[in-house]
C-alpha cells in the first residue's frame, strides 16, 4: 500500500448532483504527486464539477476527496494553502492592469507591498507579459489573458495546480506557450491536474489520463496503456509507383496477416497491426519483392479511436450536459 | 480606453520561468485588516483606472442640484438662494444613497466573472472581499460629497455651522452610505447579473428618495404622506445632515440615524457573509 503522502489527490465515490443530473457520478481518482494528470472528456462530462469540488469550491453530495491527505470538506483551509485553480474563464480583474492583478493576489497571499510588486514583475517577465504590465487586462488577447491567469495561480508556487481547459480557444502558438508553462511547472515539482477535451493535448502533456464520460471514469492509464487496450496501431505505406500497389497489397496481407486498406491516394495503403514484430518483416519483404517504398510508418491508435472504442461514439460534445456544467 | 495595437508577446523565457517557479516559500496568511485594506486598494485602483466612473457618480447629483435649485427653488422656497440652503444637505444624502448600489454591482461582477473563484481558493479572511469593497467605496463617497458640496458652495450655499458642519455632515453620510451599502452587498451576492442589481435598486431607490424630505418640507404634504416620509430613513439622514450643516442638530436626530446604521449593519453584514460563503456550494 502506498503512503498517503505520495498521492496528491485521492477521491472515492465522488458524486455531485445538479437538479436531476448526476454531473459527477461516483468518481474514483488517484493522482500521484509530481505528474501531469489529465481528465479527458467531452463538454458536460463532469470534469469542471470534479475539479471545483477538489478546489473546495463545491461541496460533494457524497463520497470523499482528499488533497495531500486533507479532506476537502473538513479541512478546506489546509487544501487551499496547497492548491490553486485556473478556471475555464479567465479569473482576473479586467479593470486592473496585468501588474495590479498579480500584486493584488500576492498581497492576499500575505506578501508585503514591496515583495508583491517585485514578485509581480518577476512573473510578468517569466510569462512574456512585461510589455503588457501596465495595460488593463480587458485589452489582453486570449493567450495573454490565459498566461496572466496561470501566473496568478503561481504567485506562490503551489504544490498542486488545477488547470481547467487551459488551452480552449487559444491559437496554436499560445497553446504551445501554455504547454511549455505546464511542463516547467511539473519540472519545478508541482503536480498538475488538467482537464481537456483535446485528445492530442492529453497525449502530449499528461503522464496519466482518466477518460471521463457522463460523470464517470470510463478508463484510466497512461496514454500508451489506453491506446494498447484498444489494440495496437496501424502501418502506413506509400509507394513510389501506383502500379505496384496490388503487389504491395499482397505482400502486406501475407506478412502482416491482416486486411489491407487501400487509401484514396493511389500510392497509399495501410493495415492494422496485431503483432508489431511482423512490421519489420513486412518492410523486408517489400524490398525483397522490388517494390520501392517512399514512406513506411507505424502509428499507435489516436485517442480519438480510444474514445470511440470506449464509448461507442466519437468524442463529441454532449450539448445537453454542457449547460449543466457551466451553471 | 486605449485600443493601441497589441505588441506581440515574447514566448516565456525558460530561465526566468524556471527561477520564477522556484519560489515556493509561502508567506504567513494576511490578517483580516490587511486583507480588507488590500481589497479596498483594489476598488480604488479600478476607480483610478476608469476615471469616467466619476462622471457617472456625480452627474445625477449635479443635474438634480442645478435643476431643482433653478427650476423649482423659487416656487418651493420663495428664492433659489433660500432653497439651496435647504436642498443641499438633501442632495448629499441622495448622492451617497445612489452610490451604494455600486457596492452591489461590483460584488456581483466579481461573482459572475471568474475572480470570485480565485478569491475563494485563497486562504485569507473571506469577508475581506466585501469589507474591502465597502472601504473603497467610502473613499468614493468622500470624493462625490466633496464635489457636490463644492458646487453648492459656488452656487451660494452657506452652512451656518461652517467648516465643522460640513465635515460632520460628510462623516455622518459616509457612515450612512457604508451601512446602506450592506443591503446592496447582500443583493449583489444573490442576483444573477450586475444589471439586475442596478435594475432592482432603481425600483427601490427612486420611491425611497422621493418619499422623503430631500426635496421639500414635510409640512407641505398631506398627513398620510407625512406619515410615510417620517419613517423613511432617508428623511432621518436628511434631517440630521441639515441639522449638522446649520448647527441645529439634536441628539435625537443624530441618534436615530446612528441607530439605523447600526441596525442595517447588524442585519445585513452577517446575512451577506452567510450568503457569500454559501454561494454556489449547493
Amino acid at each position: 500500500m502506498d503512503s498517503p503522502s505520495s498521492a496528491a489527490i485521492e477521491t472515492s465515490g465522488l458524486v455531485k448532483v445538479f437538479g436531476g443530473t448526476r454531473a459527477v457520478d461516483g468518481v474514483d481518482l488517484r493522482v500521484p504527486a509530481g505528474m501531469v494528470y489529465g481528465l479527458l472528456g467531452p463538454n458536460g462530462a463532469g470534469k469542471t464539477t470534479t475539479i471545483r469540488m477538489l478546489a473546495t469550491l463545491l461541496r460533494p453530495d457524497s463520497g470523499t476527496a482528499r488533497v495531500f491527505g486533507h479532506d476537502v470538506v473538513r479541512e478546506p483551509d489546509a487544501v487551499r494553502s496547497r492548491v490553486s485553480l485556473t478556471g475555464q474563464f479567465a479569473s482576473v480583474d479586467e479593470n486592473l492592469t496585468g501588474a495590479e492583478n498579480l500584486v493584488l493576489l500576492a498581497r492576499l497571499l500575505g506578501h508585503s507591498w514591496g515583495r508583491s510588486r517585485s514578485r509581480a514583475a518577476e512573473l510578468l517577465e517569466a510569462f512574456g507579459l512585461t510589455e503588457a504590465a501596465n495595460r488593463q487586462t480587458r485589452t489582453f488577447s486570449g493567450g495573454m489573458r490565459r498566461r496572466l491567469d496561470i501566473a496568478a495561480s503561481i504567485v506562490v508556487t503551489p504544490d498542486l495546480v488545477f488547470l481547467d481547459e487551459p488551452t480552449t480557444g487559444l491559437d496554436p502558438r499560445s497553446r504551445n506557450q501554455v504547454w511549455e508553462i505546464v511542463r516547467a511547472l511539473v519540472a519545478a515539482g508541482t503536480t498538475v491536474l488538467l482537464t481537456t477535451q483535446y485528445l492530442d493535448e492529453a497525449d502530449q502533456l499528461a503522464d496519466r489520463i482518466a477518460v471521463v464520460d457522463h460523470g464517470k471514469v470510463i478508463a484510466e492509464g497512461t496514454s500508451g496503456e489506453l491506446k494498447s487496450s484498444v489494440g495496437s496501431g496501424a502501418v502506413h505505406v506509400r509507394l513510389a509507383d501506383a502500379a505496384r500497389r496490388p503487389d504491395a497489397e499482397q505482400v502486406l496481407a501475407k506478412t502482416l496477416d491482416a486486411a489491407v486498406h487501400l487509401e484514396s491516394d493511389p500510392v497509399a495503403l495501410s493495415a492494422r497491426v496485431s503483432d508489431p514484430e511482423r512490421v519489420a518483416h513486412a518492410l523486408v519483404e517489400l524490398s525483397r519483392t522490388g517494390i520501392a517504398v517512399t514512406d513506411f510508418s507505424l502509428s499507435q491508435p489516436s485517442l480519438d479511436e480510444v474514445f470511440l472504442a470506449l464509448t461507442g461514439r466519437p468524442a463529441e460534445n454532449t450539448d445537453t450536459a454542457a449547460t449543466e456544467e457551466a451553471a | 480606453m486605449t485600443t493601441a495595437p497589441v505588441p506581440t508577446p515574447r514566448p516565456p523565457a525558460d530561465e526566468t520561468l524556471r527561477s520564477a517557479l522556484a519560489v515556493r516559500a509561502r508567506p504567513r496568511r494576511p490578517n483580516a485588516l490587511s486583507a480588507s485594506l488590500t481589497h479596498g486598494w483594489r476598488t480604488l485602483t479600478k476607480f483610478r483606472n476608469s476615471p469616467a466612473q466619476l462622471i457617472d457618480i456625480v452627474l445625477m447629483p449635479v443635474v438634480f442640484l442645478l435643476m431643482f435649485t433653478y427650476l423649482f427653488g423659487g416656487a418651493f422656497a420663495g428664492s433659489t438662494r433660500e432653497y439651496l440652503q435647504f436642498f443641499l444637505p438633501g442632495i448629499l444624502v441622495m448622492t451617497v444613497v445612489l452610490m451604494t448600489v455600486y457596492t452591489g454591482t461590483a460584488l456581483n461582477t466579481d461573482i459572475t466573472k471568474g475572480i470570485f473563484d480565485r478569491f475563494r481558493t485563497l486562504p485569507f479572511w473571506q469577508p475581506a472581499t466585501i469589507v474591502g469593497n465597502l472601504l473603497g467605496d467610502v473613499v468614493r463617497y468622500t470624493i462625490a460629497l466633496t464635489i457636490t458640496t463644492g458646487l453648492g458652495l459656488l452656487l451660494g450655499f452657506r452652512p451656518a455651522a461652517g467648516v465643522t458642519g460640513v465635515l460632520l455632515t460628510m462623516l455622518l453620510l459616509i457612515l450612512f452610505g457604508f451601512s446602506v451599502g450592506w443591503i446592496f452587498a447582500a443583493l449583489g451576492v444573490v442576483v444573477r447579473s450586475p444589471e439586475s442589481v442596478s435594475g432592482t435598486s432603481m425600483i427601490v431607490m427612486f420611491p425611497l428618495i422621493f418619499t422623503s424630505n430631500v426635496f421639500v418640507q414635510t409640512a407641505t404634504m398631506p398627513g398620510w404622506m407625512q406619515a410615510v416620509v417620517s419613517v423613511n430613513p432617508v428623511s432621518h439622514a436628511t434631517t440630521a445632515a441639515r441639522g449638522l450643516m446649520h448647527g441645529t442638530a439634536t441628539a435625537g436626530q443624530l441618534g436615530l440615524v446612528l441607530a439605523t446604521c447600526a441596525a442595517l449593519i447588524a442585519v445585513f453584514a452577517p446575512l451577506t457573509m452567510y450568503l457569500y460563503r454559501n454561494k454556489n456550494q449547493r
